[in-house]
């Protein structure tokens, strides 16, 4: 069956901190299924659009649709429950609490039966959370942090994930491995993607689209690999 | 020898009541970055309201039951209608608005009750246990066995149940919190209204040994404050270590030194810990991985 309707739909998005207009009218959309990659440099509004869907930066103007139904105004807490989850940039672990509470926090809004079942799920995804399960969170590597904030979010079973600048601070080896689980994560459990990067190489080369936002706008949008080898792009972006 | 053993179990008792304001102030300053100057009015109200209740015929047990929800009511009130309006604002705003609100509810004390002092009849008679030469009152062991349960209980809450874990999600990382889906208004809302029981319940305790009026809370707020300065603002066990500390401090002053400096003690621990340990006993130092 073909819908028309995208799973997410962003409408002339705006958002201001204070009198200072981070986006400008951005408007894009993200398909069942989909990996979108969107890409740019410092300050764009990257972090800034993440966070306005996730519901904990308040938005100015525009609308937000998920599903179909209207979400601008539900709270953080309700967009977690219809199936938004994000993996925050510098991935923002609860430090001193237990690694096995930082995921069991995932699944807060959660009651089925299925939990226990979800954990076992990402140990087997990430063993060296199983291994040190019981130990804080906060001392763990970045690398290990950024593999709890991923499993965090995918203890509330989401059915379209955010990830703002998973290789952050990673080292090559760590980020292709990253890449790798977010690219099974879309295939085996069907979880739509949408990833923001500063890493553009890496988030297109796996994008089925991209966006680049420049100063809080959509300056290019296209398939992933069209705009790997688009000409702006590379000289922006890739440094080719 | 005797002598000391009773300024200490005096110095013991005053200090769990002490250590449960702090917890208090610990509660809500981790779910909300608020230090509630109001956290003393929480105890009066617990103590005034069982006075009053008892006194116009109620039961003791359900006096005390009815004072420690009056109390929380009006944690929850404060919250609601002072602190959440104020969301965003500065701390010092916030500590502003919560000693505004302290001075209302001492006012608004005034009128409901009165301007008097009262006891309450201790829970289980006044005779005195003689122990290695001390006497001490049975109401020592009511505050002392009270506070031991409430460090009991939250210690269960904060680890062994979700909200708790929630709550702690909520103070380490508040932009996470909100991010996995935690209401985290109402875990503010939660940490007033339980800091607010815990409070009341300090309040019913203590007033058969301390009597209470309807200013008895700002002395506590500053000595309770004191001593979640002391063992690290924040942190709960530092908060109990705290308030002990505070208290034995106090009744040791008090009698090797002379009673007139007794209130003074807290504030010259405050002073000590500005100057030489500003991060308190159990204060992490402000460093974070990142």
């Amino acid at each position: 069956m073909h819908s028309t309707e995208p799973l997410l739909r962003v409408e002339a998005l705006r958002s201001a901190y204070g009198r200072i207009e981070a986006l400008h009218g951005v408007s894009l959309s993200v398909a069942a299924g989909e990996i979108v990659a969107l890409v740019g440099g410092n300050g764009a509004g990257k972090t800034t659009l993440l966070r306005t869907l996730s519901g904990v930066q308040p938005m100015t103007g525009g609308s937000l649709s998920f599903q179909g139904r209207d979400i601008s105004r539900a709270s953080p807490h309700a967009r977690v429950a219809a199936g938004i989850a994000q993996v925050p940039e510098g991935r923002q672990i609860f430090a001193p609490l237990a690694i096995e509470d930082n995921l069991r926090l995932g699944a807060y809004l959660r009651k089925d039966a299925e939990i226990a079942s979800d954990l076992e799920r990402i140990y087997s995804l990430f063993p060296v959370l199983k291994e040190r399960r019981r130990n804080p969170a906060g001392g763990l590597s970045g690398g290990q942090q950024q593999m709890l904030a991923i499993g965090r979010a995918l203890m509330s079973r989401p059915t379209l994930l955010l990830l703002d600048e998973p290789s952050m601070g990673l080292a090559p080896v760590l980020v292709d491995q990253v890449f790798e689980i977010i690219q099974r994560l879309n295939r085996e459990d069907g979880v739509t993607v949408f990833l923001v990067e500063q890493n553009a190489f890496a988030a297109l080369s796996i994008a089925t689209r991209g966006y680049v936002i420049e100063t809080g706008e959509i300056a290019i949008e296209g398939k992933g690999s069209a705009l790997l080898a688009d000409e702006r792009v590379r000289e922006a972006y890739l440094g080719v | 020898m005797p002598e000391l053993l009773q300024f200490c179990v005096s110095g013991l008792t005053v200090g769990a009541v002490y250590a449960l304001v702090a917890l208090g102030f610990t509660i809500i300053y981790n779910a909300s970055d608020v230090v509630n100057f109001a956290q003393g009015e929480f105890v009066m109200i617990g103590g005034m309201t069982t006075v009053f209740a008892t006194a116009a015929g109620v039961p003791l047990p359900l006096a005390a039951l009815g004072a420690v929800l009056v109390a929380m009511v009006v944690g929850l009130l404060l919250h609601r209608l002072a602190i959440e309006p104020a969301r965003g604002a500065s701390p010092v705003t916030l500590i502003i608005i919560t000693i505004g609100a302290s001075i209302f509810l001492r006012g608004l004390a005034q009128v409901v009750f009165d301007k008097q002092f009262h006891s309450l009849p201790a829970f289980s008679g006044n005779t005195p246990i003689r122990f290695g030469g001390a006497a001490i009152l049975p109401q020592s062991f009511w505050v002392l066995g009270g506070a031991a349960v409430i460090v009991a209980v939250l210690w269960a809450f904060f680890n062994r149940t979700l909200i708790g874990k929630a709550v702690l999600a909520t103070a380490a990382n508040r932009l996470a919190a909100r991010l996995v889906g935690i209401n985290t208004s109402f875990v503010m809302g939660l940490s007033f209204v339980m800091s607010a029981a815990i409070g009341a319940v300090a309040g019913i305790l203590v007033t058969p040994i301390t009597l209470t009026s309807y200013d008895v809370g700002m002395l506590l707020a500053l000595k309770g404050f004191a001593a979640a300065m002391l063992g690290g603002m924040g942190n709960p066990l530092g908060a109990v270590v705290g308030g002990l500390a505070v208290g034995l401090l106090e009744a040791l002053g008090a009698g090797y030194i002379s009673s007139t400096y007794k209130d003074a003690i807290a504030f010259i621990v405050i002073l000590i810990v500005l100057f030489a340990l500003p991060g308190g006993l159990f204060g992490k130092a402000s460093v974070e991985r990142v």
